[in-house]
């Protein structure tokens, strides 16, 4: 129906919330002025990039394989022919020293934006980001600020394995003085990017190495290069009435695609893309829970002081009283992630995971407490 | 063990092998332990703050035909894993070893299985070294309960503790302060043994290599620090990575030797004076000068930082492989068909093996939730739906 193509990627979709808004290309082209363009959400990560290094003479890229390579994920892809080795910079494989290298170099003025091939290796490095970036501006009374962005892809990816597949939403969203963003969609990426090289303090910005490939419309305002979205605020993907169902970066894919199969089931839906872990947009979620009742959080990181429960906390003392069902939380499995394939589908949460979490939230399934 | 058992002429296990390894039983090299031949290493030993080891190496005609089949066997294994990737039998990060083989081969023949080993992700070979079989190494690549991770681990992830071999790490550098943590507790429990911790030039600028190598040589522990230098850090050369890429240097005040790790003599003599070495002295370095054919991984082609005009130049000038087989040749002990047919039978024997791995089931369903402790105390852990899956940890 939209003829584009796309990349099917672990059955994520944003496409299905814009049928619900947006008539058929083939009879609407002229029907309205917004997308026809698809992007993916790697050229809308390096489309924001260079963007903003065009503008910026102070924003430069440091990470591994960033420049010859042309990327891990070839997020970077062009730029080092563009802007040259002194903005575009290789590292050895030395995650603290050159995140350390970086906070210092925001120290003095200049925006950089370091790269961590993954997040799991941010964590030869996470005494910078905290101790050195975060907590910097408050130390200083206001001194020293740090404009920072800590980059990569964040959480599983597919048969990588327990050292590989970590989510780190929940360790930076938990620190004071650190934005942490989450995009979904090539809008997410272009936007988010964008204002996380513009704004002042460090940013962790979680991608998702299965998102890259996948395409998403966008209009023309999001190709503008003024284009920015806020941080801290939070997007309905989908309106409903019945059930929230919060989710960030593939999951929310996952959950727009549960949406639809509760809908069959008459259950309406309404999908919130957090976009923005801290600040987290609790005035967003707190209202579609006032509005719906009820509440599945879905994430995949490990479950224990996760995003889902900030997220069910947050509900509990602001809409106590508008909740008629227990908060659900889908997340990842408490296991290290397992490399066999049957495994690992179990360990991430699954479509059929937030359908059923959401049908016993509307009390529409006989609640299970099923003991392996 | 898979690897050894068809040159010293005892029956292996698996049916398979032993008519067409008869012919090896009709020289006597086979089994020739006793007869001395003395090779040189390709280079001489480059030596920092030491006295280098001399490069005449004695060996044995059973030793030179191990070698050659072995690592024989370790290359089609990982030219197999390679197809097995490339049919997505294998998923995730695959980090292939081929070219390097002779640094497992002559480590191997200078230690023993009390010796420890650590190293990165590029631990398909030293699994095998260490006695690890074939079946155990596919049916983990591909996922299945017969691996040696039962399928949980994957390619990044193998072990072997009976054979003191700890893996098998994903974190760049991360294995240096653990085997220099083996080399602790062998010291501590006054052990005559040691640990080889490996890491790539990539590594080899990790500063948890400096605080541990620090560390190690303050206590003098028996710890001995191999640097498989491959050139190439994932995409980036060594010059473009390190000041120094002289890293046999780079412990400053420890001493270290600077290996032809294309040369299994080399290796072995290296290793052994390494173990006489630290036993008395504390750490050193051993730098083994040493080539990767594949990419960093299979999703790297390996070409776009490298010429192909290197990579082939190294294959026919260096491969390890090559290597023994003229020696072998020069000393007689094996006609070039004779060599020909244990190459076929190592394809064979890894054939073999992939079909048994993949008869192998992906383990039950029930798993994710073991090992995840030794001892969990009937701890409830929870599966993504949690009120839908659970489990006590016991």
């Amino acid at each position: 129906m939209w003829g584009i193509v796309r990349q099917n990627v672990g059955g994520a979709s944003g496409l299905s919330s814009q049928v619900m808004r947006l008539r058929p290309v083939a009879s609407a082209m002229r029907n309205y002025s917004s997308a026809t363009k698809e992007m993916t959400v790697r050229d809308a990560l390096n489309s924001a990039l260079d963007e903003e290094m065009a503008a910026d003479p102070n924003v430069f890229v440091m990470g591994e394989e960033v420049g010859e390579y042309q990327g891990a994920y070839k997020i970077t892809k062009g730029l080092l022919d563009k802007y040259g080795p002194e903005r575009v910079v290789d590292t050895p494989i030395t995650e603290a020293g050159f995140a350390g290298i970086g906070v210092g170099s925001a120290y003095h003025g200049l925006r950089p934006v370091i790269e961590f091939m993954t997040f799991n290796f941010s964590m030869q490095a996470i005494d910078h980001v905290i101790n050195s970036a975060a907590k910097s501006n408050y130390m200083s009374a206001g001194q020293i600020n740090v404009p920072i962005v800590f980059r990569g892809p964040n959480g599983p990816a597919a048969g990588v394995g327990a050292q590989h597949s970590q989510c780190y939403g929940a360790w930076y969203g938990s620190v004071p003085g650190l934005k942490v963003l989450v995009p979904y969609s090539s809008e997410d990426a272009r936007g988010l990017l964008k204002a996380a090289i513009r704004d002042p303090d460090p940013v962790v910005f979680l991608e998702n190495e299965l998102l890259y490939g996948e395409s998403f419309p966008v209009s023309a305002e999001v190709l503008d290069s003024s284009f920015c979205l806020p941080i801290g605020k939070a997007k309905i993907e989908r309106e409903g009435k019945d059930i929230t169902i919060t989710a960030f970066s593939k999951m929310v894919g996952y959950a727009l695609k549960a949406a639809e199969i509760l809908e069959k089931d008459g259950i309406n839906a309404e999908v919130i893309n957090l976009r923005s872990i801290r600040p987290l947009d609790r005035a967003t979620i707190n209202a579609s829970v006032r509005k719906t009742n009820r509440l599945v959080t879905v994430e995949e990181g490990f479950p224990q002081h996760g995003i889902g429960a900030e997220i069910c906390a947050s509900v509990v003392e602001d809409s106590f009283g508008y909740l008629d069902a227990p908060v659900e939380r889908v997340a990842g499995a408490d296991v290290p992630t397992p490399y066999a394939a049957n495994l690992e589908r179990m360990a991430f949460p699954q479509i059929e995971d937030i359908v059923r979490a959401a049908k016993r939230a509307c009390y529409r399934a006989v609640p299970m407490a099923a003991t392996a | 063990m898979a690897l050894t058992r068809r040159i010293s002429g005892l029956l292996p296990p698996v049916s398979t092998a032993s008519s067409s390894s008869s012919f090896l039983h009709r020289r006597a090299f086979s089994t020739d332990d006793t007869t001395t031949i003395t090779v040189e290493t390709s280079v001489p030993f480059t030596s920092h703050n030491c006295e280098p080891p001399s490069r005449s190496i004695d060996t044995t005609p059973k030793e030179l035909m191990k070698f050659f089949t072995d690592m024989a066997l370790m290359r089609r294994m990982e030219i197999a894993a390679d197809s097995l990737y490339k049919s997505k039998l294998i998923r995730g990060f695959c980090h292939l070893y081929d070219g390097q083989e002779a640094v497992s081969i002559g480590m191997e023949a200078a230690i023993t299985k009390k010796d420890c080993i650590i190293t990165a992700y590029r631990d398909h070979c030293l699994f095998l070294g260490r006695g690890g079989t074939l079946l155990e190494s596919f049916a983990e690549l591909m996922g299945r309960q017969a691996g040696c991770s039962n399928g949980k681990g994957g390619s990044m992830h193998f072990y072997k503790k009976d054979a003191c071999f700890f893996g098998g790490h994903g974190i760049v550098g991360a294995q240096v302060p653990l085997g220099c943590g083996l080399a602790f507790a062998q010291k501590y429990r006054k052990e005559d043994h040691v640990t080889f911790a490996m890491y790539g030039d990539g590594a080899a600028n990790q500063g948890q290599l400096f605080e541990a190598l620090n560390m190690a040589a303050l206590w003098d522990l028996p710890a001995i620090l191999v640097c498989e230098n491959n050139h190439y850090g994932m995409g980036t050369a060594e010059w473009r990575a390190a000041k120094s890429p002289a890293y046999y240097k780079r412990g400053d005040y420890v001493p270290g030797l600077k290996v032809d790790g294309m040369d299994a003599f080399a290796v072995k003599q290296a290793c052994k004076f390494a173990k006489e070495h630290v036993l008395k002295n504390g750490p050193i370095i051993l730098e083994m000068d040493t080539y990767r054919y594949h990419g960093h991984s299979m999703s790297d082609p390996g070409s776009t930082y490298r010429t192909r005009d290197e990579i082939s130049g190294v294959r026919q000038e260096r491969d390890p492989i090559e290597r023994i087989r003229k020696l072998i040749l020069a000393h007689d002990l094996a006609t070039e068909k004779e060599l020909k047919d244990i190459e076929k039978q190592a394809r064979k024997e890894v054939d073999e093996a992939i079909a048994q791995a993949k008869e192998s089931p992906m383990p039950d369903e029930p798993e994710l939730f073991t090992n995840v402790y030794r001892k969990g105390y009937g701890v409830e852990s929870f599966g993504t739906d949690r009120k839908e899956v659970r489990a006590a940890l016991p």
